[in-house]
């Protein structure tokens, strides 16, 4: 029997493409984020309703991610930002190579913020690197109150929770201080918003914390 | 969907590492997987089995080598295996947890047979 030893990470060449990346969003000064949810849960209406507030004072861009179609291209593209649509065909997740291919098409030294919107599940995309400086993790009311402790991998991965649809609490069971209480024991250090997309109930304190966030990287 | 794209990534290490006339004589591939690492060992071993179906890695079987989550509290440096996925010391209750183990997805290493009769003398592939 010969052995031949190997001992190398097998997302290795996503975790190299994705260091690429990073040098790249550096040298243009570029603060990036990679937002993940269940699907539906207001990825989409979030990017929208951050567009309307900070469109005419941040230069954003986005990156769309979806299994089919380019609806939500065509949601973004209405604020008259650079958006590039990315189609995995049924991959379940974005992966750093198709992040890279998607950067040549925008003018990434006319840019303050990249978003990424990635395909919506809770799994997957919490084991991919995009070359994001954090991820932002989207869970909407109407999912209950368990999520965080369901899906530990992705909450322990994200730097903040966004808790989505709080217009809807009259009506559901969530009880949002212990989505909050689940969301934290599983990482102590989550940045947390609580925003309605409907009423626009928060997103001045999301998209406050953006622009700061965003101004500490120019 | 998720496994099956990491089966192909362990194929591509594999064949990265494992000269193209060896590829037959592959007979077991270690992988070392984290029980947080999100994949299904199971899942993991049927994908790699229909993505080798058919290529010289066919005969080649999975050695999933499973490693337990470990965790040291930043505060106190106590070592523990987190009981439930929620990380917190149980010697001073401080929720600044490490992770040291549970979260790897590597390739190991691969055991061949002894080359086969008809494949050309090669060099390059060390013994232990």
């Amino acid at each position: 029997m010969t052995v031949i030893t190997i001992e190398r990470k097998v997302l290795a060449k996503n975790d190299e493409i994705a260091r690429q990346n990073r040098e790249t969003f550096d040298r243009h000064g570029l603060f990036v984020f990679n937002v993940v949810s269940s699907p539906g849960a207001g990825k989409t209406c979030l990017l929208e309703r951050t567009l309307e507030v900070l469109g005419g004072s941040v230069r954003l861009a986005v990156v769309e991610g979806d299994v089919q179609t380019d609806f939500d291209a065509q949601r973004v593209a209405r604020y008259g930002v650079p958006v590039v649509q990315i189609v995995t065909n049924g991959g379940c997740h974005l992966e750093a190579k198709l992040v890279q291919d998607a950067l040549a098409s925008l003018p990434l030294d006319q840019l303050d913020v990249l978003v990424i919107e990635n395909v919506g599940n809770l799994v997957c995309p919490a084991n991919y690197d995009l070359g994001e400086a954090l991820k932002v993790v989207v869970v909407s009311t109407t999912e209950g109150d368990d999520k965080p402790l369901k899906y530990p991998g992705m909450f322990r991965n994200a730097s903040v929770l966004v808790i989505n649809k709080t217009d809807l609490l009259p009506h559901l069971d969530t009880d949002v201080a212990a989505l909050r209480r689940n969301a934290l024991q599983i990482n102590p250090s989550l940045t947390v918003f609580e925003t309605s997309c409907r009423t626009k109930t928060g997103i001045a304190e999301w998209c406050d914390w953006l622009k700061a966030r965003a101004a500490r990287r120019a | 969907m998720h496994e099956l794209s990491i089966a192909q990534g362990i194929v591509d290490l594999v064949r990265q590492h494992v000269p193209g006339e060896r590829a037959r004589d592959v007979r077991t591939v270690r992988v070392r997987l984290g029980a947080l690492s999100g994949v299904v060992a199971d899942s993991l071993a049927f994908c790699f089995d229909a993505v080798v179906d058919g290529t010289p890695l066919a005969a080649a079987q999975l050695d999933i080598e499973g490693v337990p989550t470990e965790a040291a509290c930043d505060d106190c440096g106590r070592r523990f295996a987190p009981a439930d996925l929620v990380f917190r010391c149980p010697a001073c209750g401080s929720g600044r947890v490490r992770l040291l183990a549970g979260q790897e997805l590597q390739v190991v290493h691969v055991e061949l047979d002894e080359a086969s009769e008809t494949a050309p003398a090669r060099s390059g592939v060390s013994r232990p």
